[in-house]
């Protein structure tokens, strides 16, 4: 982004000043990285409870009579699996196989789909999909809702003692990918077990005007949880640990969901953009494979950084760095087919050296169910 | 933090303290502060020799990695190897205990030119 265009904001952007965050140019939005430091902010989610501001997420709804073939048509998963009131993770692919996105669907009724996409591609998304609804010629309204909503992301194995204080939805027949629309302080909100952490988790969509009293007050609820406000530092690690794919890294346009790993995300018993690309890439089986790493020798692979194989440059990091919760250094990355399986040994090109890590599946990190 | 009157301070963040023909380097509250949690740090071997502003090595945060350059030039004597099991030191005492190498000074001249207590503040905006 050009340096005269000023960040965007989410409505929490005054008070995570006030908390003392350290604030980044994350995609264009003014982020918080880091309240405490990005390790506590780390452990206080894998062990108690965290909150998160994760406004700058979008929304695309898609509402009518044709709802469902729109979205059936744009995602790559099996919408038509869905009941009311759950959750679905899914690819948006171009014609050629590569992601303009990696997007949570939630099914409010079979004439009502909400789409949160990456807060980046947000624009991007609603294009795609209203380009695509305009050449199908289905009858429904695709509506970019971005701006009706703030999202607070309270995740962690305490995350529902917290916010159950703060709502009559009993969250026990909320299940994992479930959602319900309820109310939280006396106000109107979608309340979803979903999260990007690998942890127990909840989201909260409410009214931006509302979303500054919510987070004091899930604060507030959480005190003796030992809650903590959490920034995208945490975020990164703990869905690195969970092997979770972030688009611009693991996934995006030259990358097809086959080889990100990302099949069972995928149904190929439908028609849906991209698919010739996804099943010739499955049949023809894929050149280079999603691939997660251990460090061996000393040192830290880093997003871009060259794998060598047998002694020659043959993948990319996408996304490394230190592991709190294992206390060993981690990445994911792009290896050929043959060698992105686990137990290889393999050389991470660090800093002019080459140092051994050893291949492993993702994820790092799972939690006791 | 207190910015101690003895040490000198780079643009780039390092200090040094000057005692006889030694120079002890580490790098500044400001520097461990902008970068986070420091989980590693690379430092040269004892003997290596270092020119003034060359790369010393290296200190990761959960984030990122930065550079470190000699503040001025001079031979490695001795290496914090404290910091290999507890690079967290770097966050906690960055003026003291967590100092990365002595040098044995190879140009004491340039000492003078680098930045007073006041003047790294003064540039940090602090």
């Amino acid at each position: 982004m050009s340096p005269t265009q000023e960040l965007r904001k989410t409505p929490l952007n005054a008070v995570h000043r006030a908390l003392g965050a350290r604030m980044v140019d994350f995609g264009g939005w003014d982020m918080p990285v880091q309240y405490s430091g990005i390790i506590e902010e780390h452990h206080a989610v894998r062990r108690g409870v965290g909150l998160f501001d994760v406004s700058h997420m979008g929304e695309v709804e898609i509402t009518g009579r044709q709802a469902f073939d729109l979205v059936n048509h744009a995602a790559t998963s099996a919408v038509s699996k869905m009941a009311e009131g759950q959750a679905q993770y899914a690819g948006l692919l171009y014609e050629h196989g590569g992601f303009v996105d990696d997007i949570l669907i939630y099914k409010v009724t079979p004439e009502h789909y909400f789409l949160c996409v990456n807060a980046s591609n947000q624009e991007k998304d609603f294009e795609h999909i209203a380009a695509l609804r305009q050449s199908l010629g289905y009858d429904c309204r695709v509506e970019f809702t971005s701006p009706r909503y703030a999202q607070l992301a309270v995740q962690g194995p305490l995350a529902a003692a917290v916010v159950q204080q703060l709502t009559p939805v009993d969250l026990k027949t909320i299940r994992y990918y479930r959602f319900a629309d309820g109310e939280v302080m006396g106000l109107a909100a979608r309340i979803a077990r979903t999260g990007y952490t690998g942890e127990d988790c909840f989201e909260l969509f409410v009214a931006p005007e509302h979303a500054g009293a919510l987070w004091a007050r899930v604060l507030e609820a959480g005190a003796g949880h030992g809650i903590k406000p959490c920034g995208l530092g945490a975020r990164n690690t703990l869905r690195l640990e969970a092997g979770m794919a972030l688009y611009g890294h693991e996934i995006g346009p030259d990358i097809n969901p086959v080889e990100a790993g990302l099949l069972r995300n995928i149904d190929l018993n439908k028609e849906f953009t991209g698919r010739a690309a996804v099943v010739r890439c499955a049949e023809k089986g894929p050149s280079r494979k999603l691939c997660g790493l251990e460090m061996v020798g000393r040192g830290i692979a880093r997003d871009g950084y060259e794998i060598h194989v047998d002694g020659a440059a043959a993948g990319w990091v996408t996304s490394g760095g230190p592991s709190p919760t294992l206390n060993k250094n981690i990445a994911l990355c792009y290896l050929p087919a043959e060698a992105a399986v686990p137990g290889r040994t393999v050389q991470v090109m660090i800093r002019g050296q080459l140092v051994d890590a050893v291949t492993v599946n993702p994820p790092f990190y799972k939690r006791a169910k | 933090m207190a910015y101690p009157e003895n040490l000198r301070y780079t643009k780039e963040h390092e200090w040094v303290l000057v005692e006889g023909d030694t120079g002890t380097i580490g790098i500044t509250d400001h520097a461990q502060s902008e970068l986070g949690d420091i989980v590693y740090v690379d430092l040269p071997a004892v003997g290596t020799k270092i020119g003034q502003g060359a790369s010393l090595g290296s200190v990761e945060s959960v984030k990122a990695v930065s550079d470190i350059f000699a503040p001025v030039t001079g031979e490695v004597t001795a290496v914090n190897d404290a910091l290999t099991a507890a690079p967290e030191m770097l966050n906690q005492e960055p003026h003291g205990g967590g100092w990365l190498v002595k040098v044995k000074l190879g140009a004491p001249d340039e000492v003078g030119k680098l930045m007073s207590a006041a003047e790294y503040q003064a540039y940090i905006g602090a």
